[in-house]
């Protein structure tokens, strides 16, 4: 070894001169326990990693080979009975950045201002309104976001979101309502079907390999409830139909508000309803509230004549009348206590079939009078009125009908020809079962049913018979609604043309009500047809809402194939003029 | 004894490769799997859009509304309805 440190160092080798190796005493346990100290700390170290903090480390390790994937679950839809979709949720992108840590060349913000159909200053504008956070773009097509994202703008971010949509726009808006941020019911049917609607994304942890394709499944962290269908009883036809009609007639007579209902007869479903004014729930911004209510079941009205039938068939079930009872109608007004009744056209001597055929007011309070009131209430409660018809749709009011010991007289008269007592169209429709029906009132649902339902028996069938005949002459020349009849079909039903309370006070505003079926030898449909507040001229039921149960019922049937059960010129029209008038 | 082992250890490098090769069998097969239920995705997603394109083409409220716009079409009013009994109905036809 000398040697070769001589070499290396090129002198010669100095002969004798040995260097004592003398280490420090003290050197080599010292670096010994050094090195001992340094991998006891090591050692420590590392078992303090493994097994007091080791959350760091494994999270930032699994970083690396996991991730957590989102399942996503979309919305259930809403059908209307033969499929047809009326509520849709489909899968759109938001584009959204920190305005701070955006950052594009004005090339490239004029090509995504071009993607978006907007302006670059329009953009920068939204960036600059916010400064923590900004969408750039809501909701728009998946390709549409595909390409902004290639532009590869540092800091544009997209999310997926789902939009929902309706194809029936204003005409199934009231039904159907709409769903609000984060996919959420707020109105009508999507609010109440929320939890069957709504589907939950789901989780689950995968690894993934260096292209950041999953490659495994490790783990499913939270299973995704995908939402369910929802069929309802609408038939497009019909519900396009009738809002067609009504909104003719809303517009004929320039009133303030409409609705109509289609019952099918079998099920009590719920075929059509429609409602005005409406909106279009696919451009909703702007829409006041007003517009967004379904007046057919969250509405009451004072129903006037429409009530009628129901008093009749209370006094026939009763056993107080018969259809051909005399009852003295003049001189076509009647003095309770201080009040009086009139009839818009005073008659003589009545049979209650005419009571009902020429609408008497008079002849029905004298009928209602003759009753005790429990039983006129029981007929009431019984057809549903007063406690709301639970269709399925949020926010359904009750109806007022007060407790029969409540009862004064002159209350109990004007109640017999529908004042005193308010209700919701539907409720008015489904009572109208128990005379389409041999005496069963049906429940009303907006649900798709199948086959037959069974009702509440509530008048005998030789009474359901014979109030059945009555609306059939009330639409016969003679009666109050002759326009209300349909070529190739007998039909059958009673009008309304009610004052409107306004405050305490009946005012100079009517409501103009059709109620009626057919075809009256089987009765398959029930429409409900109600005017608020016709103001050009015509108010009467018989010339406002009848003639739009007449079109509306004619196309219904036709459409649904239902077999004809009159000649085709069934249809005879008074001469203009001396339709019956009739007031509430 | 020298030979069992050799044979065995032989046996395991080949268990080993077996194993190494099926994991990669199955990551593949994994990989594969997903790419199909991404297009399966993407095919709800257009499904979804096509049955919504459907129903608002479809809509007899735009139906209606070409009919009568640009193919001038009309419904026919009751008088110039006829009714056609089928044989065997009480019906007669006007």
């Amino acid at each position: 070894m000398r040697a070769t440190a001589s070499a290396l160092r090129g002198a010669a080798p100095r002969k004798g001169v040995e260097l004592p190796l003398k280490l420090p005493r003290l050197r080599a346990p010292l670096v010994f326990g050094l090195l001992a100290l340094l991998f006891v700390g090591l050692a420590g170290r590392s078992v303090y990693l493994q097994s007091v903090d080791h959350e760091f480390l494994q999270t930032q390790g699994s970083a690396r080979y996991s991730r957590d994937l989102e399942v996503p679950a979309h919305r259930g839809r809403i059908i209307d009975r033969s499929g047809e979709a009326l509520a849709l949720s489909t899968p759109v992108k938001s584009l959204w950045a920190f305005p701070d840590k955006f950052d594009a060349t004005p090339a490239q913000l004029a090509e995504l201002a071009r993607i978006l159909e907007t302006t670059p200053q329009r953009l920068t504008a939204r960036l600059d309104a916010n400064e923590d956070f900004a969408f750039l773009a809501r909701q728009i097509a998946p390709e549409a976001s595909e390409r902004a994202m290639a532009l590869r703008i540092k800091g544009l971010h997209d999310q997926n979101e789902y939009r929902r949509f309706y194809p029936g726009g204003e005409v199934t808006a009231h039904i159907i309502g709409f769903t609000g941020d984060r996919d959420a019911g707020q109105e009508g049917i999507e609010l109440a079907q929320q939890p069957w609607l709504a589907g939950s994304a789901g989780s689950r942890r995968v690894i993934i390999n260096r292209r950041n394709e999953a490659v495994e499944d490790v783990a499913a962290i939270r299973a995704p409830q995908a939402g369910r269908d929802l069929a309802l009883a609408i038939d497009t036809r019909l519900q396009y139909l009738a809002f067609r009609e009504l909104k003719a007639a809303v517009e004929l007579h320039k009133a303030k508000a409409g609705g109509l209902v289609i019952l099918n007869v079998a099920t009590g479903e719920i075929l059509a309803l429609a409602n005005l004014p409406t909106y279009n729930p696919n451009r909703r911004d702007k829409v006041a509230r007003d517009r967004m209510r379904n007046r057919a079941l969250t509405d009451v009205f004072e129903p006037g004549s429409t009530l009628k039938p129901f008093t009749i068939a209370a006094a026939l079930d009763a056993g107080r009348i018969r259809p051909d009872t005399v009852i003295q109608t003049a001189p076509g007004t009647m003095t309770i206590g201080s009040a009086t009744i009139h009839d818009a056209h005073p008659q003589g001597a009545l049979t209650v079939e005419q009571v009902i055929q020429k609408s008497s007011n008079v002849g029905a309070a004298k009928i209602a009078l003759g009753l005790p009131s429990e039983t006129m209430w029981e007929m009431f409660s019984e057809a549903g009125f007063g406690t709301a018809p639970k269709t399925g749709f949020p926010g359904e009011v009750a109806g007022r009908l007060r407790p029969a010991k409540s009862w004064k007289p002159i209350e109990q008269a004007t109640m017999a020809y529908g004042h005193g007592i308010s209700v919701n169209l539907v409720q008015l429709a489904r009572a109208y079962t128990m005379f389409a029906t041999d005496g069963e009132v049906k429940p009303a649902t907006l649900f798709k049913t199948d086959g037959f339902v069974a009702g509440r028996p509530v008048l005998k069938p030789e009474t359901a018979l014979a109030v059945r005949r009555m609306l059939e002459l009330a639409t016969l020349p003679g009666g109050t609604a002759p326009k209300a009849q349909v070529v190739g079909y007998r039909v059958a039903g009673k009008t309304g043309t009610a004052h409107k309370l306004e405050g305490h006070v009946y005012s100079n505003r009517y409501v103009s009500a059709f109620v009626g079926f057919a075809p009256a030898s089987q009765p398959r449909l029930i429409v409900a047809v109600m005017i608020d507040e016709p103001s050009s001229g015509a108010y009467y039921g018989g010339d406002v809402a009848a003639p739009v149960f007449s079109n509306v019922m004619g196309a219904a049937l036709r459409t649904l194939g239902v077999p004809t059960d009159a000649p085709i010129n069934n249809v005879i029209l008074p001469p203009e003029g001396s339709a019956v008038p009739e007031e509430t | 004894m020298t030979r069992v082992n050799l044979v065995l250890l032989c046996a395991l490098i080949a268990c080993a490769l077996s194993l190494v090769t099926s994991r990669h069998q199955a990551r593949r097969v994994f990989v594969e799997l997903e790419r199909a239920q991404a297009e399966a995705r993407g095919y709800e997603t257009e499904y979804g859009q096509l049955q919504l394109e459907q129903s608002t083409w479809g809509m007899p409220a735009r139906v209606e509304k070409i009919a009568r716009e640009q193919l001038r079409m009309q419904l026919p009013s009751a008088a110039r309805t006829e009714i056609v009994a089928l044989p065997g109905t009480k019906e007669g036809a006007r």
